[in-house]
């Protein structure tokens, strides 16, 4: 799996791979092939799409310490950034197609409705994160600096379903958000269950299994400069 | 035929209202292009819209009831029969046209009971006699922002509740909707407390634009349309017309209605169509008015008190505080 991953095509097939949808919605947009109501089908599934680039972008380190694929980080800055590119679609297409890009309907909007308000909450989180995605400012912040900071990926996994969760409160309809959420709730428990074993006082025993972990090949497609400072940073 | 003077009504020009044919045309033509602009990737969504099976013909002499007909241009027929809400085939708006052919709408019966002097099991064969077929073009507005405007057939349901002669205590009627497992996938998720019961006030139901309806666009309705009998009370949000009901029961005390029972703070009883007070994650202000012109960039339409309907229905509310009682 590891020498696939570490093919040269592996990162420009992901990168096609996670645009095929954005592909698909601005072709059906085009085409005016959205269904009925092609707006709200169009916010809905840049949302979905967002927040299931999330959630792969959150099973890239569980996924390698579990199978030991430890080529795998090298695909999450695409995937993340995807996760961005789709969150700004539907925010987007939320302000121009149901807001019709009045900043003022729109402050009022955030200000008045919770839900809004989360899910601007939710982009912003995503600001940062996209901002420094780039190799120099891995460099520039350090790589503990960068990887508390990019932790903030944390935060928006959770608002993201408290988003999705109140926009399905208005039919009580919650199938498909109890997928995300029990997707979201296995990927941080993991990462929570990880750091309790690897907390100080449990620190003995949790050397030797960690042994691993800490040698990340994860980045070997990045530049070799940023290598050793990436791969640590990489790990949040 | 008489209209009301335009009083807080959108009355269009004649010319507004394009022949079916030729939207149909257009829309095919639109799902065509569709087609090649996204490599085949869209045709599940053009098939479901472009091969709505054609149905029974139910016509409908033109209603003379005021408001009955609004000029506004009818929805393309496609898209009123494969965008739709009826939970019990689904919560997604495509689910209804895909699964509803499992209901079965014959023999069909309506058990009408509680506070009348006639309760009485209606087959349908004598519902669809009862009083001559009415065609009423009503504008359609669900809670959730959008909006469609349907030619409807049916009759005024005062027509039925005459006939079986309510008692004094008759003070609200319930409607309750077919809830069986083996014809209703839906009802296996939990999203509402199955059947679904719909209420309105005496008066409400009295009024002549309080329609019965068998049919749409010149059809017996589809399944996913709420075959073979459902309400229509077009001056409420959508889920106040129940659909394929089953039994009509009349009460003295407000129902609890299956929203209600869902989500009390966010869908009242009366749930009147108003522009002024705003759904909990959403305003009410505006609406998506379904097939508009320039597509997914056309502009949401301003939402108007009790949809259009004011002048013939806003005397039932009179001193009533409707941010209180939605």
């Amino acid at each position: 799996m590891n020498r696939w991953l570490l093919h040269p095509a592996a990162k420009p097939l992901v990168f096609l791979l996670a645009g095929v949808p954005l592909a698909w919605l601005v072709g059906a947009t085009l085409a005016n092939a959205l269904g009925p109501n092609p707006a709200e089908a169009l916010i809905r599934r840049s949302g979905d799409w967002a927040l299931r680039l999330l959630c792969l972008t959150l099973a890239i380190t569980p996924l390698r310490e579990a199978l030991g694929w430890t080529a795998l980080p090298r695909l999450r800055r695409v995937l993340g950034l995807y996760a961005f590119a789709y969150a700004c679609v539907h925010f987007l297409s939320y302000a121009w197609l149901d807001m019709g890009l009045a900043i003022d309907d729109i402050a009022r909007d955030v200000a008045k409705r919770p839900f809004i308000l989360v899910g601007m909450l939710t982009l912003l989180t995503l600001l940062p994160l996209a901002a420094t995605s780039f190799n120099r400012a891995i460099r520039a912040l350090g790589p503990s600096r960068w990887k508390a900071l990019h932790r903030l990926v944390y935060a928006t996994a959770g608002l993201a379903l408290l988003h999705f969760f109140w926009m399905r409160a208005g039919k009580n309809d919650f199938a498909e958000w109890s997928i995300h959420a029990a997707v979201i709730a296995v990927l941080l428990g993991w990462r929570g269950w990880r750091a309790w074993r690897r907390r100080p006082s449990a620190r003995p025993v949790a050397r030797q299994h960690s042994g691993t972990g800490d040698l990340d090949h994860g980045n070997a497609g990045d530049s070799p400069r940023v290598r050793g400072e990436a791969s640590t940073a990489r790990r949040a | 035929m008489h209209f009301h003077p335009d009083r807080g009504h959108r009355h269009k020009i004649t010319s507004e209202i394009t022949p079916a044919s030729v939207y149909l045309d257009r829309r095919r033509w639109l799902l065509a292009a569709g087609l090649a602009g996204t490599g085949g990737l869209s045709a599940l969504e053009a098939a479901s819209a472009a091969t709505a099976p054609s149905l029974a013909p139910l016509p409908g002499a033109k209603s003379t009831v005021p408001g009955a007909l609004t000029m506004d241009k009818a929805t393309d027929r496609g898209d009123a029969t494969s965008y739709n809400n009826f939970y019990e085939f689904g919560t997604d708006k495509s689910d209804p046209a895909r699964h509803a052919h499992t209901l079965k709408t014959r023999p069909w019966t309506v058990a009408v009971e509680g506070e009348v002097r006639k309760p009485k099991v209606f087959d349908l064969a004598e519902l669809l006699k009862l009083a001559p077929m009415e065609e009423r073009v009503y504008r359609l507005r669900c809670v959730e922002g959008w909006s469609m405007v349907i030619p409807w057939v049916g009759w005024s349901l005062s027509e039925l509740i005459r006939r079986v002669e309510p008692t004094g205590n008759a003070k609200f009627i319930e409607f309750y909707t077919l809830a069986d497992r083996a014809q209703m996938p839906g009802l296996r998720s939990m999203v509402l407390d199955w059947p679904y019961i719909e209420g309105l006030r005496m008066d409400e139901a009295m009024h002549p634009l309080t329609l019965m309806a068998f049919g749409q666009y010149g059809e017996v309705l589809p399944n996913q349309g709420g075959a073979p009998m459902r309400l229509v009370v077009p001056w409420k949000y959508g889920f106040k017309s129940g659909k394929s009901i089953v039994k009509i029961r009349f009460v003295e005390k407000q129902p609890v209605s299956s929203w209600q029972k869902a989500a009390s703070q966010e869908y009242g009883f009366y749930a009147n169509v108003n522009p002024k007070v705003d759904h909990p994650r959403w305003s009410q202000a505006t609406e998506r008015r379904i097939g508009d012109d320039g597509g997914i960039f056309a502009k949401r339409r301003p939402t108007l008190m009790f949809n259009g309907y004011e002048p013939q229905v806003g005397q039932l509310y009179a001193g009533m505080d409707l941010a209180r009682q939605y």
